[in-house]
């Protein structure tokens, strides 16, 4: 924008300047843009074309068939894995936001000089490999584990059980996992709020209960959007969390993807499942954000 | 008692703000713990302390190699992605063009998309064109999923600065090229380095896009993940503590950096 004023104003406006001028952005634009196009754009065409392939002749040959039914194939054969990823990020989804919201709400209104502080806290773990983490929360969970041990203690399990190897557990992994994309787009609608809303609230009778549902929660709602989406998509495509947190029995479809393409090279069964899993999230992002009328926010 | 509930009902949400810390740490705190653990094979059970892991950590095979991968990786993709993210940040942020609509969709898709339709559609191509994945290819994607990321912060950066700046440099008779080295570059660089740091801290912890193209290359996550189910060696905790302490720190030196300007100027 800045761009555009300063050049009517401080340069002479000849036709070759203006020409550069037009060609300046597309320059910069050039090699990223490229590199988009051959290592995101092509590779997602190359995934749509494998789906439709056959098996060929010789092992581990696929020849191009244009078989639209592999969808509907693998689709009726792995629909429980696709239902129990969708259930699953949701579930987790609502784990994060549930947990991250009073964070958020924390960090924005009642941490004073801390707030920087706070807020580095919650990207801090990032900064630890997110397998190793997961790979500690397995042992904490586990039957030898610390809050097994502490709830045997307390007589309220009985000695030995595994809190891990369960649903439960791959659902608070996931929720684990993604927490800060959750908490750093709620306090960034929190913080934007105007605390003078808030107290016009307040002096016009609303108790804290009304405040926070009529005003508070309304004005943080890009925020739940953001942080939804940024937490669903994620935990939607995962396998490391039902890999070590998990049993057979709660395998998601990022494990069958994995395992279709790393151990059992059925690539067209692979590339058809990873595409519709791209299809479906990103027709829900976008019914999601439609419903929700907070189109700006992406 | 009246006092002590409403103590409680007054300070709920700071009490909830530090169970949901507590929370976050709970695994970091177990794995700086379990770096010391006197561990034999499979570093499940605690044994007694030492400080022999961390004495030497490189002991045990292929963590070295994996480790070295990883850095070598995460800093050739900043590299990559920081040049190639910041350009394209500048053009959407200071030019009118055609096309941007189309230029903001490609930047915010794979961001959209879940990590392992990134690898699998990678993979996918390189295995069309006949191309062994492995150390370049890797590379490669970890550019690629982070240019958007680049392009986001230091697109935000570019936005938050006074246009009054620049026009004041102009004013000063400083021709274009000089007003973008002395006066937009420098305060857009925080920008910058808050991004690569954020392509870096991405390309290091990457497992999902990497283990699609890594081939026979190992880095740190893949070794991790490998012995996750045989038992990790605490020598592994040791290098996930360090790189979590050194990041930790940069990112404080860097606020610190940050304030003393902030409150200098």
């Amino acid at each position: 924008m800045v761009a555009v004023a300063r050049g009517t104003s401080s340069e002479t406006f000849s036709p070759q300047n203006f020409r550069k001028r037009l060609a300046t952005p597309y320059l910069l634009l050039l090699p990223g843009m490229l590199w988009l196009l051959i290592f995101f754009l092509t590779p997602i065409l190359s995934l749509v074309s494998t789906s439709t392939k056959v098996p060929g002749l010789g092992i581990g040959e696929f020849v191009q068939e244009y078989r639209w039914a592999n969808y509907y194939d693998a689709l009726i054969a792995m629909q429980s894995q696709f239902l129990r990823s969708f259930l699953y990020a949701t579930a987790a989804t609502i784990f994060a936001l549930v947990i991250a919201y009073p964070l958020a709400y924390a960090i924005a209104f009642k941490s004073g000089r801390w707030k920087n502080v706070l807020l580095v806290l919650v990207v801090a773990p990032f900064f630890c490999s997110f397998i190793l983490r997961t790979i500690a929360w397995r042992q904490i969970l586990s039957s030898d584990g610390i809050v097994s041990n502490v709830l045997t203690f307390l007589h309220i399990v009985p000695e030995g059980t595994q809190l891990t190897a369960n649903a439960f557990a791959v659902i608070a992994g996931l929720g684990y996992n993604f927490l800060p994309f959750m908490t750093l787009p709620l306090y960034a609608s929190l913080e934007r709020i105007d605390p003078r809303a808030l107290e016009a609230s307040g002096d016009l009778y609303a108790n804290g209960i009304k405040t926070f549902s009529k005003v508070t929660l309304p004005l943080s709602m890009p925020g739940v959007v953001a942080g939804t989406l940024l937490t669903f998509i994620p935990a939607a495509g995962d396998f490391v969390n039902a890999q070590i947190l998990g049993t057979p029995s709660t395998t998601m479809i990022g494990n069958v993807i994995n395992a279709q393409y790393l151990s059992t090279s059925n690539y067209p069964l692979a590339a058809s499942l990873s595409f519709m899993l791209m299809l479906s999230i990103l027709v829900l992002v976008l019914f999601y954000i439609r419903k929700s009328g907070t189109e700006k926010i992406v | 008692m009246k006092k002590v509930t409403r103590w409680f009902s007054r300070n709920l949400i700071r009490i909830y703000a530090v169970l949901g810390f507590t929370y976050l740490f709970i695994p970091i705190g177990y794995t700086f713990a379990f770096s010391f653990n006197d561990y034999v094979r499979s570093n499940m059970v605690w044994r007694g302390f030492t400080f022999e892991n961390w004495l030497h950590p490189f002991d045990p095979l292929d963590i070295c190699t994996a480790l070295n991968n990883s850095i070598k990786i995460g800093l050739l993709s900043t590299l990559g992605s920081t040049i190639l993210g910041t350009l394209i940040a500048f053009a959407l942020a200071r030019y009118a063009f055609k096309g941007r609509g189309f230029v903001n969709t490609l930047i915010f898709l794979p961001m959209a998309t879940p990590e392992l339709v990134l690898g699998a559609s990678l993979l996918t191509m390189f295995l069309n064109l006949g191309f062994n994945p492995g150390f370049w290819t890797i590379v490669i994607a970890h550019v690629m999923f982070c240019i958007s990321f680049v392009v986001v912060t230091v697109k935000a950066r570019i936005a938050s600065l006074d246009p009054r700046l620049e026009q004041a440099a102009m004013d000063l008779y400083a021709n274009e090229a000089e007003t973008f080295r002395r006066v937009t570059l420098p305060l857009v660089a925080p920008g910058i380095a808050g991004a690569a740091l954020l392509a870096f801290s991405l390309s290091f912890d990457d497992f999902i896009i990497t283990n699609f193209n890594s081939g026979t290359t190992i880095t740190y996550p893949l070794y991790v993940y490998s012995r996750a189910e045989r038992g990790l060696p605490a020598e592994a905790n040791v290098i996930g503590v360090s790189m979590f302490l050194i990041a930790m720190f940069v990112v404080l030196a860097g606020q610190f950096v940050g304030n003393r300007r902030n409150s200098n100027a």
